[in-house]
């Protein structure tokens, strides 16, 4: 087993009158890639920041690369990447430029930094936009520069706090493939998200996180087996009806999950559970069945409360 | 505050103690200010180049168009100028005071607020110091800039009246450093622009009082003492006594203050940006 890069203990950190993280405890292998999923306010931008150095923890144990960053704080942000929830490209510099000053802030030799930010700006498919101005990129183009300039040190961890948020869905599959081409050459990565598809391709594993705890960890394979069914039935009656079927069908599937709009069967076999319901007499206006998802994972361990 | 289980790396780490100022200092603010150089090469250079002459005009006007009413001024050691030689080392003061604070307040709010500049930088192996050190060094580079400017003009209209002129410059800077220390440090503090106009509020009357344009006997005891606590005072009769060659050690006193300002402005700087995004 190889050391860990990453290690917290009963990691916290309260603000002024509220808890934001609450004695997370986790580690992350070298190589791997690791997610913090969660609702917005879980707890999971202010642990990228203990992780990053640039916020102090409150109390527990945190390593990054063997080195505490309370303690070494330059030292592990030297060699990390940071992308964070918001652009903060220099507006004022141009696209290459960005690179070459953001190396340069590492105290790197010139020539270095600027043979890596060509190839940077090859591996961002941004090579034709060195010399534009920043606020002329796409929302993907401007993401993707953020992911450039983070790499610029060569770091060993990348962070990333809600890489895709925002992004069409174009954008977003060639970050995911960018991506994807890191931890394939053994970058770590850890990111947040609140997509759910983000996390089953990019996460070899994951915790969910809310209120500043950890409500599950695994692979999405893993947790899916656990904390959801193989498949799922999702069937409409009409919002008027679905009160009255719901009591028709208790006992249907594993579990049965009555929302305002719909109703979800968890069960091994969709189809099976359609039947026994046309069987008892039901006609749903529409029915699908589907593959259970990290979301209903999510869904069923952060409750279905909208969350502000 | 202590570490997790040891493995070997940390061990190795540990045998290394943290530098001093560590986690403050990484001894690279200069690529703060390499930063600053190509921002303004490529977006302000107009505004740099406002600032020189704006001195300028307030000399041919007051000083030469004005003189001409007002004629020779008494100075504080009872030596006899032209006005325009009394005012042009006040409008050099002033002149590295705005330069300065131009660089320090509205530059920084803006890249406080709305750029996240500095979230960036600190990301990097950068710490606070050197974020404020870089910026500070700017807004002096340009200070140089408009006295350096400012100082050929003055020696063009005869008005350096001693060689002990020369020592402006670093007068200059001097004042220059203080101000920007203090902008910064004030500025962090600042979340709206209503809240920046405050600077202009004090910016303003401290350049219309402190013995800028009159020799400060022109008010009461009581008023003269507190003229006489305001910094840029510290600095107009400091440049006016260079430029006008009336050199005695009592002139210390001035670069003292400063030297405080400095000190206290870099440290409130440091913490401040330590709170912001180190917290």
């Amino acid at each position: 087993m190889p050391e860990p890069v990453i290690v917290t203990r009963n990691l916290v950190k309260n603000y002024r009158n509220f808890v934001a993280v609450d004695g997370l405890s986790f580690e992350v292998a070298p190589g791997e890639s690791f997610g913090l999923l969660g609702p917005n306010g879980a707890g999971k931008s202010t642990t990228m920041r203990m992780i990053g150095a640039v916020s102090t923890r409150t109390s527990g144990d945190l390593a990054v690369l063997g080195l505490d960053p309370n303690t070494y704080g330059p030292e592990v942000r030297a060699q990390l990447g940071v992308v964070p929830q918001e652009n903060n490209l220099d507006l004022e510099l141009k696209v290459r430029e960005n690179l070459l000053v953001y190396g340069r802030y590492f105290g790197l030799p010139r020539a270095r930094v600027a043979s890596r930010a060509d190839e940077l700006l090859e591996f961002a498919q941004l090579a034709d936009k060195a010399s534009a101005k920043v606020d002329d990129l796409s929302g993907g183009m401007k993401r993707r520069l953020t992911i450039a300039r983070a790499l610029i040190n060569e770091p060993r961890i990348l962070l990333l706090d809600e890489p895709t948020t925002g992004l069409d869905p174009q954008a977003r599959h060639i970050l995911w493939d960018r991506l994807f081409r890191l931890k394939e050459q053994g970058t770590t990565l850890l990111l947040t998200t609140h997509y759910m598809d983000e996390a089953e391709q990019l996460c070899d594993r994951l915790i969910v996180v809310d209120q500043g705890r950890i409500m599950a960890e695994g692979s999405p394979a893993d947790l899916i087996r656990r904390y959801s069914s193989r498949e799922v039935l999702e069937v409409r009656f009409g919002s008027t009806q679905n009160a009255e079927v719901a009591g028709r069908i208790e006992g249907f599937g594993e579990r049965v999950d009555v929302l305002p709009d719909r109703i979800l069967v968890y069960s091994d076999s969709g189809e099976k559970e359609l039947e026994r319901m046309t069987a008892a007499g039901l006609r749903p206006i529409t029915s699908l069945v589907r593959r259970s998802s990290l979301e209903d994972v999510f869904l069923r361990l952060t409750g279905r409360n909208l969350i502000e | 505050m202590t570490g997790p289980q040891l493995s070997p790396s940390t061990i190795a780490a540990s045998a290394r103690p943290p530098r001093p100022f560590g986690s403050l200092y990484a001894g690279n603010a200069r690529s703060v200010m390499a930063r600053g150089w190509r921002a303004t090469r490529s977006t302000n250079a107009l505004v740099v180049l406002s600032g020189i002459v704006e001195p300028i005009f307030y000399l041919l006007s007051m000083g030469l168009g004005l003189g001409a009413l007002i004629g020779q001024v008494q100075t504080e050691d009872g030596q006899t100028v032209t006005y325009a030689a009394f005012i042009a080392p006040a409008l050099l003061a002033v002149a590295a005071m705005n330069g300065a604070i131009y660089d320090s307040t509205w530059n920084v709010f803006f890249k406080m607020q709305f750029a996240k500049l500095y979230e960036g930088m600190l990301a990097t192996s950068l710490g606070p110091l050197d974020v404020a050190l870089g910026e500070i060094s700017l807004a002096l580079a340009r200070g140089l800039l408009y006295a350096t400017g400012f100082l050929l003009v003055m020696q063009a209209l005869g008005l350096n009246l001693s060689w002990w002129a020369l020592l402006a410059l670093p007068a200059v800077l001097l004042i220059a450093f203080g101000f920007a220390s203090v902008g910064m440090a004030v500025t962090s503090y600042m979340k709206t622009f209503q809240q920046m106009d405050w600077i202009n509020f004090v910016l303003l009357p401290m350049f219309l009082f402190s013995a800028t344009f009159y020799p400060l006997s022109v008010y009461p005891p009581g008023i003269q003492y507190v003229i006489q606590a305001l910094p840029l005072w510290h600095g107009v009769e400091l440049v006016r006594a260079l430029t006008t060659g009336q050199v005695d050690p009592g002139l210390l006193w001035h670069v003292l203050y400063y030297a405080v300002m400095i000190v206290v402005g870099l440290a409130a700087t440091t913490r401040r940006l330590r709170a912001l995004f180190l917290n």
